[in-house]
C-alpha cells in the first residue's frame, strides 16, 4: 500500500507543487488538501509547505492557522500523524502551537536566497531517520523571516531534549537562536525547518538531492507503523 | 480637472457647451491632438472622454514617435522566420512555438520613472505588469528576469533607488512565487537621474489554449475581477511615463506629482491561479489585463479588437475610494485587476471559481452590437467613442531625427592612445580592479534577495550567462531566456550596438545549451522630440531588425520607452534585447563553473581582435568613451552557437560562458570561482597579453571539454570553420588562477575581489 502524503494549499502558498513532486519523487502518493476542506481525506502525514499565505499580511502563518484544514491537522497531529512544515509551513505551526518559539525577520532585513549547509542533529524523528546524527547537507534557504526565537527556557527544553533537528552550519543566515534551522514537537512527530528540502530532491534543479531523505524517512516511518 | 460645474459632463452636456475650456496640456495632449479628438467625435469630448483619449494617446501606450519605425521589424520579418510565432507585435505579448505542443510567451517592459519616484513600488508593480501580460495569452507565467540599470555605485542616490528596487522586484516576485532568473544590473553616470527598470516575464501553456483578448459576440458579459479601484496611479502613464521630470511649459514649470501604483502581490498570486482555472475550465472568451491607462486601456483594446461595440457602467466597478470620478475610474492604475469577456452561459461558473479564490468579480457590462465603446455614470452615458479612436488610431509622428555633429568627435576619439598596462604587476592589478569595479563585480548581493527555486524547474540561473527552466517533467523540455544590453556600444554605434546586444543575448542562450528562437526588447531612449536620440532610435531599431533577419529569430514584441533623461541629458540608449531559446532536454544544460568532470580543457573560440571602444577597462580605468565598439559579425555568432548546442546535444562541453564585457580574463576568474575550481590559462605568447585578457571582441566563449572528448570537439569546430585555441586547464585540486607569465591569483584572493564589492557599497 503506497504512503499517501497530504500538501496543504493556502491562498498564497507557493512551493505546494514542489512538495508534492518531492513526496512523488520519495515514492509516496501527494494528496493536495485545500486549506478550506477540513477533511484530510484519508493522509498517512501532511506537509505544510511555503510560500505566503494570505500574503503574511497580519504576521507570518496568523492567518493560515485558522483555516478548516489546520485545524484537522492539529488533531491528527495529536494522535500522532507525521507532519512537517516548510519555511512559510513551519511559521504556521509555531502559529498553531503545534511548535513553540516564533520565526523573525532576518537580522539583515533583506530576503536570503542560497544554498545552505545544515548539520542533521536529530535523526530519530520521522523525518530524519534516513540521516547520519551529525551528518551535513545542502538544502536552499529562501526566505525574509527565518530567524528562530523562543524565550531561554524554552530554548534550554529544546536543546536539552534533543529537539533541535537541524542547525546552520557556518555563518549564520538570519541571526536564529543558537543557528537553529529546524525543530521537533515533544512527540518528535512535528517537525519544522525554514530551509527547503523539496528543491533539493534532484542536482538538477537543486544544490543537491539531500532532502529527499526527510520524505523517505517519513515513508519509513509509515511502514513501521503500518 | 473640474469643468466649471460639478453636474456630470456627459456626452449631452458637451454637445451643448463646445466652448467650455478643457486641460487637455495638463493631461499631456498637443494642441492638434485635442483638435482631432474634437474632428473624430464631432463635439469636445466629455472629460471622461479626454480622460481615456489622453492616456491611451499618451507616447507609453500609443507609441506615437516609435510606430513609423517599428514598422520595420515587421518589414523584415519573413514568413520562414514567422513559421514559429503564434502570436506577435500587437498583442499582450509574443508567442513561440517550442515544440511537443508547448507555446511560451515572453516579453520586457519598462518601469523607470515610476521606479526613481518610489523605488520599492515602482519595481515591484513593474514586475506585477508584465506577469498580468503573460497571464492574459492564458500562459502559466513560469519565471521573471529583471533588467536594472542605475548611476554610479557609489553615488548617494543609488544608495536610495537600488535598494528600493531590488527589494521591490524580490518582495513583489518572491511572494508571487516566481523564480527569478536572470537580468542584469549596470551603472553609469547617465541613469543617476533616470534608473531604468526593466521586467521581462516568460510563461507558458499549450499551443491550443492561446487565448487573444477580444470582445466578440453581442451579449458577451464583460467582467471586471480582482482588486478594486482606487485612486492610485492615475495618470501614471501619460504624466509619469511620457514626459521627463523636469517641468514643462504646459504644467506651467512646476514639477508633476508623482502618480505610482501601490502593489499587492498576495493578490496577484490568488489572480493568477483564479485566471488559469478560468482558462482550463474554459469559460472565458479573453481575458485582458489593466495595466497603463486602465479600465480606459482594457475596455478600449477589447472592443477595438471585437466584432462589435461594447456597453460599460462604470457605476458597478467595486471602488476602494469614495468620491470618485467616472474620468478617474476609467484613468486609475490600481493593480492586480483583470478584464474578462465571458458567454452568458458561462457567468455563474466564472463566478463559481472567483467565489473559490476569494477573488472580487463584477459584471460591469456587455458586448454590443453596436459600433460604439459607450460608458454610463450615475445612469448618464458619459463615454460614447469609436474604440478604434482610442486604442488604434492615435496621433503618429513624424519626428525629425539626425544624425548628431558630435557623432564624428565621439567616434574619433578612439581608445587606442590610453596608456595600457603591460607589466605582468600592471597586468595583475588591472584585472582585480576590473573584477571588483561595480560594472563587473558579482551581483550576488542583488540576486540572493531573489527567490530563483520555487516551482523547482530552475535549471539555470544567475550567475549563468542566462536563465534555463524546464516547461515540461516528463519530457524535460526547457527554455532559456537572455537580455542584454551594453549600452556603451549602442552609444558610440547605434546600430552595430544593437546588434552586439542581440549577438550577446543570442550567445548566452547558447552558451547554457539551448538554441536561440525568438527576440522581445524593450528599448529605452532620452526624448523623442530630440532629433539627435531619434536618430539613436531609428538606427538601434534598424540594426536591431537587420540582425534578427540575418540570424532568423523574429522580433515578436516589445516595448519603448522614451523621455529617460534628466535635464538636457539623455540616458545611453539602451535597447535592452531579450532571447529566448529552446532546449530539447534540461538535462544537456551547459553550466557556467569550471570543475565538473575531472581534468577539463580550456579552449577559446573565436576571434580576438584589439577592440577597447565602449570597454569596460576604458571606462573603469581611464573613464574614457569613445571610438567605435566591437565588430559584429553575426554568421560567426550563429556558427558559435551552433557549435555551444551541438557541444551541449552531444555532452561535449562540460561548462561554458560567454566572452563580454571584461573579455576573457573575466569569463575565467567567473568560471573558476563559480565551479571553485583552480585553472590555468596559457596566453598566445606571439600576441599582447593585455589584448588578450580585457579585448571585448564579439562572436566568442570559454568553453571547458573534457580531456575525452576534446578531440571530436576541436575537429567538429576545425570542420565547421570556428576558430578554436586550447587555452589552459581546470584543475580541480588548485585553488589558485594561473595565468602564465602573467600572474597568480589565490581563488579566495579573486573572490573577495569579486563578491566584496556590492556589500560594501549597499549592505
Amino acid at each position: 500500500m503506497t504512503a499517501r502524503i497530504g500538501v496543504i494549499t493556502f491562498p498564497g502558498t507557493l512551493d505546494d507543487g514542489d512538495a508534492a513532486r518531492a513526496v512523488r519523487y520519495s515514492g509516496a502518493e501527494a494528496v493536495s488538501l485545500w486549506h478550506d476542506d477540513a477533511d484530510l481525506h484519508g493522509v498517512d502525514a501532511v506537509v505544510v509547505p511555503g510560500g505566503f499565505s494570505y500574503g503574511d499580511y497580519l504576521r507570518c502563518g496568523a492567518i493560515a492557522r485558522f483555516a478548516p484544514a489546520m485545524t484537522s491537522v492539529i488533531d491528527a497531529a495529536g494522535k500522532g500523524m507525521p507532519v512537517l512544515g516548510i519555511c512559510n509551513g513551519f511559521q504556521i505551526l509555531c502559529e498553531a502551537g503545534l511548535l513553540p518559539g516564533a520565526l523573525v525577520r532576518n537580522d539583515k532585513l533583506h530576503f536570503v536566497c542560497r544554498d545552505q549547509w545544515l548539520r542533521v542533529e536529530n535523526n530519530t524523528t520521522p523525518w530524519s531517520t534516513r540521516y547520519d546524527s551529525g551528518a551535513e547537507v545542502l538544502i536552499p534557504l529562501k526566505s525574509g523571516e527565518g530567524g528562530y526565537m523562543a524565550d531561554k527556557p524554552t530554548l534550554d527544553r529544546l536543546e536539552g531534549d534533543g529537539r533541535v533537528v537541524f542547525r546552520y552550519v557556518g555563518e549564520n543566515p538570519n541571526g536564529s537562536r543558537n543557528d537553529i534551522a529546524g525543530i521537533a514537537s515533544e512527540d518528535g512527530r512535528v517537525v519544522g525547518l525554514m530551509p527547503h528540502p523539496e528543491h533539493a530532491i534532484d542536482a538538477l534543479t537543486g544544490p543537491s538531492d539531500d532532502g529527499l531523505g526527510m520524505f523517505y524517512s517519513a515513508l519509513d516511518a509509515l511502514a513501521v507503523a503500518a | 480637472m473640474a469643468t466649471e460645474t460639478t453636474l456630470i459632463d456627459t456626452t449631452a452636456h458637451a454637445a451643448e457647451t463646445p466652448d467650455t475650456a478643457q486641460p487637455y496640456a495638463e493631461l499631456g495632449l498637443a494642441d492638434d491632438e485635442y483638435q482631432r479628438i474634437r474632428e473624430i467625435l464631432g463635439r469636445r469630448p466629455t472629460e471622461a472622454e479626454l480622460a481615456m483619449y489622453s492616456v491611451m494617446w499618451s507616447e507609453h501606450c500609443s507609441y506615437k514617435s516609435s510606430k513609423r519605425h517599428l514598422g520595420y521589424f515587421g518589414d523584415t520579418t519573413t514568413p520562414e522566420m514567422r513559421e514559429k510565432m503564434l502570436a506577435g507585435i500587437g498583442e499582450n505579448a509574443g508567442v513561440v512555438d517550442v515544440g511537443d505542443g508547448w507555446a511560451v510567451t515572453f516579453k520586457v517592459e519598462s518601469h523607470n520613472h515610476p521606479s526613481y519616484v518610489e523605488p520599492y513600488q515602482g519595481a515591484a508593480t513593474g514586475v506585477g505588469g508584465i506577469v498580468r501580460d503573460i497571464l492574459a495569452m492564458g500562459a502559466r507565467p513560469l519565471a521573471v528576469a529583471d533588467p536594472l540599470r542605475f548611476g554610479p555605485a557609489d553615488a548617494d542616490d543609488t544608495r536610495r533607488v537600488l535598494p528600493g528596487v531590488v527589494a521591490g522586484v524580490a518582495g513583489y516576485g518572491n511572494c508571487l512565487g516566481l523564480p527569478n532568473v536572470g537580468g542584469e544590473v549596470v551603472f553609469d553616470k547617465t541613469y543617476a537621474g533616470n534608473p531604468l527598470v526593466n521586467a521581462m516575464c516568460v510563461g507558458a501553456m499549450r499551443a491550443e489554449d492561446l487565448h487573444l483578448a477580444h470582445a466578440s459576440g453581442a451579449g458577451n458579459k464583460i467582467i471586471l475581477f480582482g482588486a478594486r479601484t482606487g485612486l492610485d496611479g492615475i495618470g501614471g502613464v501619460s504624466v509619469l511615463a511620457s514626459a521627463t521630470f523636469d517641468g514643462d511649459e504646459s504644467a506651467g514649470g512646476r514639477k508633476k506629482l508623482p502618480s505610482v501604483q501601490v502593489g499587492d502581490p498576495f493578490t496577484e498570486k490568488v489572480l493568477i491561479e483564479c485566471c488559469l482555472e478560468l482558462f482550463a475550465k474554459d469559460v472565458v472568451v479573453g481575458i485582458q489585463d489593466l495595466g497603463g491607462a486602465g479600465l480606459s486601456c482594457a475596455t478600449s483594446e477589447l472592443a477595438a479588437a471585437g466584432d462589435g461595440g461594447m456597453y460599460v457602467d462604470l457605476d458597478r466597478v467595486p471602488l476602494r475610494a469614495e468620491g470618485m470620478t467616472a474620468a478617474e475610474i476609467l484613468s486609475s492604475e490600481s493593480q492586480e485587476r483583470m478584464c474578462a469577456v465571458v458567454a452568458p452561459s458561462d457567468v455563474d461558473a466564472f463566478m463559481e471559481i472567483c467565489r473559490k479564490w476569494d477573488v472580487i468579480a463584477t459584471e460591469i457590462g456587455e458586448v454590443t452590437d453596436g459600433d460604439n465603446l459607450v460608458i454610463s455614470w450615475h445612469g448618464e452615458t458619459v463615454v460614447d467613442v469609436p474604440p478604434r479612436t482610442v486604442a488604434h488610431q492615435g496621433p503618429v509622428y513624424d519626428r525629425p531625427y539626425a544624425r548628431p555633429a558630435s557623432q564624428d568627435d565621439i567616434q574619433a576619439a578612439a581608445p587606442d592612445k590610453l596608456p595600457r598596462p603591460s607589466t605582468p604587476d600592471e597586468l595583475r592589478e588591472t584585472l582585480l580592479r576590473l573584477v571588483s569595479s561595480p560594472d563587473l563585480a558579482s551581483r550576488e548581493w542583488v540576486t540572493q534577495q531573489y527567490d530563483r527555486y520555487v516551482r523547482g524547474n530552475t535549471v539555470l540561473a544567475q550567475p549563468a550567462d542566462s536563465g534555463m527552466i524546464r516547461v515540461d517533467e516528463s519530457t524535460s523540455r526547457g527554455v532559456s531566456v537572455s537580455t542584454d544590453c551594453n549600452s556603451r556600444y549602442v552609444y558610440l554605434d547605434p546600430y552595430r550596438g544593437a546588434q552586439l546586444a542581440l549577438a550577446e543575448a543570442y550567445r548566452n542562450v547558447a552558451a547554457g545549451g539551448a538554441q536561440p528562437l525568438a527576440v522581445t526588447n524593450c528599448l529605452n531612449f532620452g526624448s523623442p522630440e530630440d532629433p539627435g536620440v531619434m536618430w539613436q532610435f531609428e538606427r538601434a531599431v534598424h540594426g536591431l531588425a537587420d540582425g534578427c533577419a540575418e540570424l532568423g529569430v523574429p522580433v515578436t514584441g516589445g516595448n519603448v520607452s522614451f523621455y529617460n533623461q534628466t535635464g538636457d541629458t539623455a540616458i545611453l540608449p539602451t535597447p535592452v534585447v531579450g532571447v529566448l531559446g529552446v532546449i530539447d532536454d534540461v538535462k544537456r544544460r551547459i553550466p557556467t563553473g569550471i570543475g565538473n568532470e575531472p581534468g577539463e580543457t580550456l579552449l577559446l573560440l573565436g576571434d580576438t581582435r584589439d577592440e577597447f571602444g565602449g570597454s569596460v577597462w576604458a571606462h573603469v580605468v581611464h573613464g574614457h568613451l569613445g571610438g567605435t565598439p566591437p565588430e559584429v559579425d553575426l554568421e560567426r555568432e550563429r556558427l558559435l552557437a551552433e557549435i555551444l548546442v551541438a557541444g551541449s546535444r552531444d555532452g561535449m562541453i562540460s561548462a561554458a560562458h560567454d566572452l563580454s564585457d571584461g573579455g576573457l580574463a573575466q569569463a575565467i576568474v567567473e568560471m573558476a570561482l563559480v565551479g571553485q575550481c583552480g585553472a590555468r590559462l596559457l596566453l598566445d605568447p606571439d600576441a599582447d597579453p593585455f589584448v588578450q585578457l580585457f579585448s571585448e571582441s564579439a562572436g566568442r566563449a570559454l568553453v571547458a571539454v573534457p580531456r575525452t572528448e576534446e578531440l571530436r570537439f576541436t575537429e567538429m569546430c576545425s570542420a565547421r570553420g570556428l576558430p578554436w585555441r586550447k587555452c589552459g586547464v581546470a584543475d580541480e585540486q588548485s585553488n589558485q588562477l594561473e595565468i602564465q607569465d602573467v600572474a597568480t591569483f589565490g581563488l579566495d584572493e579573486l573572490r573577495e575581489a569579486w563578491e566584496g564589492t556590492l556589500p560594501k557599497l549597499f549592505a
